[in-house]
C-alpha cells in the first residue's frame, strides 16, 4: 500500500501542474482581461483566481505530491 | 484541579487525565456545548446576514453606476468571505494557543458583534458619500477576521471538554451552527420584511437584522463569560508546555505541516465545496438558472435546513462508533455520484422548458408614466403573466426608460422574471435540496472531531483553523462564483446541458479530496491527549 501511496505522488504533481494551467488559461486570465476592459466584478474574481486560488491549489498539490513521493505519508 | 491536571500531564497517567479532564457531569458538558454553539451560531448569523442582504447593501452603499463603488462592493463580498478568513484563523489561532481558547473566542465574539452592529449604523452613500462603502468594507473585513478565529476556538474548546468516545457527538453540535446561522439570518429577514412591508424594509428596516446581532452577542457574552478555560489547555499551560510561536510550530515544522496539508487536501477542501453546493449553489441555481421566485426558493431552503440539521448530530454520533473517515468519505463519494442526476431533476422541475402553457391565460400589460427624476422622459413597464397546465405561474416585468432626447443612446431594458411553482414541484425540490444537505451533514458533522484529533494541544487552535478556513472559505466560498462562470460560459457556447456544467467544480475538487483521503488518512488515532 505504501508503494501505491508513493506512486500516486506523481499523479498529485501532474494534477497540480494541470490545475495551474487550466485555472490560469480558462478562468483566471479571461476574467482578469474582462475586468481590465471595465467589468469590475470580473476584475476582483480574476485577481482572486490568479493570485489566491491558483497558487493555493498548485502549491499545495505540488508540495503534497513531493511529500508523498518521498514517503512522508508511509505507514508502518 | 489545576495541580491534578499538571500531575496528570507530567505523569502521563491515563486515568488521572480522564478524571482531570472529564471529572464533570454531563450537565456541565452540555453547558459548555450550549454556550459555545450559541456564540458560534450567532457569528455565522452575523456573517451570513451581509450575504443575504447583499442586494440592498449594494443599493445603499455601493451605487452600481459608479465603477469604484461597484469594485468595492465585489471586494466586500469576496475578500471578507474568502480571503480574510484564513488570516483570522492565523491571527486568532496563534492567540488561542498562547493565551487560551476561552479568551480568544470571547474576543472574536465581540469583534463580530461590534462590526455587525456598526454595519447597521453606517449612513448610506447618499448621506456621507465614499466614506459609506469604505466603512462597510472595513467592517466586513473585520467580520471575516472574527469568523476565521471563532470556529477553531469553539471546536477545540468543546472537543477538549468531551470524552474520547463521545467527541464526535458533542462537537457535532458546533457543526450545526453554520447551517443554523444561515437559517436564522433568512428567518430574521423574512420576519422583519413581513412586519414592516417591502418598502419600509428597503428604506430602513434592513438595518434591524444587523442591530439584532448586538442583543444576541450580549446574551452570548454573558453566557460565555462565566465559562472556564479548556481543562486540557489549562493543564498544558500550567505545565509550561505551550509554545511561544504556534505559527512556526504549525507550519514551519515539516512533521506537523504534512498533516495540515492532509487536512486541507484530504478533508476540508471536499467538505467546503459540498457545503457550498448544498447551501448556496442550490439556491442560486434555482433563482438564476431556473428563474424561480426568490422568496419561494428561500422557503425551500428553510425547509431543507429544518429537516437536514438534526443529521449533523446523527453523523457526529455515528462517527464515534464507526470512525470519522468512513462517514466523511462516503458522504463525498455519494455526493460526487449524485450531483448530476440531482441537478438534472432540479432543472426539470424548476425551469419552464418542459411546461405546457395555457394559451388563454397569457396576459400582457403595458404601462407608461413620466420618469420621477426627469419628467420629460417616460418609463414604459411591460408586465407579462403566463400560466401553465401544472399550476406554475410565470411573471415578467420589463422596464424601459424612453428618453425625450432622441439623440441619447437608449438604456437597456431592466428585466425581472420569476416563476411561482406549484406545491408538488415545491416539495419535490425541497427533497432534492434536503438530499444535498444530507451530504453536507455526512462530510461536515464529524469534521470538527477529525481536525481536533489530528493536532496536539499546544498548536491545535492554529493548526486546525487554517486548513478549515482555506478549505471552507476559499475552495468552498468560491464554489458559487466558479460554478456560475462555468455554466454561463457553456450557455454562451451553445451547450444544451449548460446548466449542469457548474457542477464539475465540486465534483472535481471533492473527487481529488476523496482519493487523497482514502489513500492517506489513517483515521484510527482519536487520541487528543498529546
Amino acid at each position: 500500500m505504501n508503494k501505491i501511496r508513493r506512486i500516486a505522488g506523481i499523479l498529485w504533481l501532474a494534477m497540480g501542474a494541470a490545475a495551474g494551467y487550466f485555472s490560469i488559461t480558462s478562468i483566471g486570465l479571461p476574467k482578469f482581461n474582462s475586468g481590465l476592459a471595465g467589468n469590475q466584478s470580473d476584475l476582483v474574481f480574476g485577481i482572486i483566481m490568479l493570485f489566491i486560488l491558483t497558487p493555493l491549489i498548485v502549491g499545495s498539490l505540488l508540495i503534497f505530491g513531493y511529500y508523498t513521493l518521498s514517503g512522508e505519508y508511509d505507514r508502518e | 484541579m489545576t495541580i491534578l491536571c499538571i500531575y496528570a500531564v507530567k505523569s502521563n497517567c491515563f486515568s488521572l487525565k480522564l478524571f482531570a479532564m472529564f471529572g464533570r457531569s454531563n450537565a456541565a458538558i452540555r453547558k459548555v456545548i450550549g454556550a459555545s454553539s450559541v456564540g458560534t451560531m450567532i457569528e455565522w448569523y452575523d456573517f451570513y446576514i451581509f450575504g443575504s442582504l447583499a442586494p440592498i447593501i449594494s443599493m445603499k452603499f455601493f451605487p452600481q453606476d459608479n465603477p469604484t463603488a461597484a469594485f468595492l462592493s465585489t471586494l466586500a463580498t469576496f475578500a471578507a468571505g474568502f480571503v480574510v478568513r484564513p488570516f483570522g484563523a492565523l491571527f486568532f489561532g496563534r492567540l488561542g494557543d498562547i493565551v487560551g481558547r476561552k479568551h480568544t473566542f470571547m474576543m472574536t465574539l465581540l469583534l463580530m458583534g461590534g462590526a455587525t452592529f456598526l454595519i447597521g449604523c453606517v449612513p448610506g452613500y447618499e448621506t456621507i458619500g465614499f466614506m459609506a462603502p469604505i466603512l462597510v468594507l472595513i467592517l466586513r473585513l473585520l467580520q471575516g477576521l472574527a469568523l476565521g478565529g471563532e470556529y477553531g476556538g469553539a471546536a477545540t474548546y468543546v472537543a477538549e471538554h468531551s470524552p474520547a468516545e463521545r467527541r464526535g457527538y458533542w462537537t457535532s453540535w458546533i457543526q450545526t451552527t453554520a447551517t443554523l446561522g444561515l437559517f436564522t439570518s433568512l428567518l430574521v429577514i423574512m420576519l422583519t420584511k413581513s412586519a414592516l412591508g417591502e418598502k419600509e424594509f428597503s428604506d430602513w428596516g434592513w438595518r434591524i437584522p444587523f442591530w439584532v446581532s448586538i442583543l444576541m452577542i450580549g446574551i452570548s457574552y454573558l453566557i460565555r463569560r462565566n465559562m472556564k478555560e479548556s481543562p486540557m489547555f489549562a493543564a498544558t499551560k500550567a505545565a509550561g508546555e505551550t509554545v511561544s510561536n504556534p505559527l512556526a510550530a504549525s507550519f514551519g515544522n515539516k512533521y506537523n505541516f504534512k498533516y495540515v496539508l492532509l487536512a486541507l487536501l484530504g478533508a476540508t477542501m471536499g467538505q467546503g465545496v459540498i457545503w457550498y453546493t448544498g447551501h448556496y449553489y442550490a439556491m442560486s441555481f434555482l433563482k438564476t438558472d431556473c428563474g424561480v421566485d426568490a422568496l419561494q426558493v428561500e422557503k425551500m431552503m428553510t425547509w431543507a435546513f429544518v429537516f437536514g440539521t438534526p443529521f449533523f448530530v446523527l453523523f457526529g454520533w455515528l462517527s464515534d462508533k464507526v470512525g470519522r473517515k468512513p462517514i466523511m468519505l462516503a458522504g463525498m463519494l455519494i455526493a460526487i455520484l449524485s450531483y448530476f442526476p440531482i441537478y438534472q431533476a432540479m432543472y426539470g422541475l424548476a425551469s419552464n422548458t418542459q411546461r405546457i402553457e395555457i394559451a388563454g391565460k397569457t396576459d400582457v400589460q403595458v404601462l407608461r408614466k413620466a420618469d420621477e427624476k426627469n419628467p420629460a422622459d417616460s418609463v414604459i413597464t411591460t408586465i407579462t403573466h403566463k400560466e401553465f397546465t401544472d399550476g406554475a405561474v410565470f411573471n415578467e416585468t420589463q422596464t424601459l426608460l424612453k428618453s425625450a432626447d432622441t439623440t441619447r443612446e437608449p438604456l437597456p431594458a431592466k428585466i425581472k422574471t420569476a416563476t411561482l411553482l406549484p406545491a408538488t414541484a415545491f416539495w419535490q425540490l425541497v427533497l432534492l435540496i434536503f438530499i444535498q444537505i444530507l451530504f453536507v451533514t455526512m462530510v461536515y458533522g464529524p469534521i470538527a472531531a477529525f481536525l481536533v484529533e489530528m493536532f496536539p494541544t499546544k498548536i491545535r487552535y492554529t493548526s486546525m483553523s487554517l486548513p478549515y478556513h482555506i478549505g471552507n472559505g476559499i475552495f468552498g466560498g468560491l464554489m458559487p462564483a466558479v460554478a456560475t462562470y462555468l455554466a454561463t460560459t457553456a450557455k454562451a457556447g451553445g451547450n444544451p446541458d449548460w446548466f449542469l456544467q457548474g457542477i464539475w467544480y465540486p465534483i472535481i475538487i471533492a473527487g481529488v479530496c476523496f482519493l487523497i483521503g482514502l489513500l492517506y488518512i489513517d483515521g484510527r488515532d482519536n487520541n487528543i491527549d498529546d
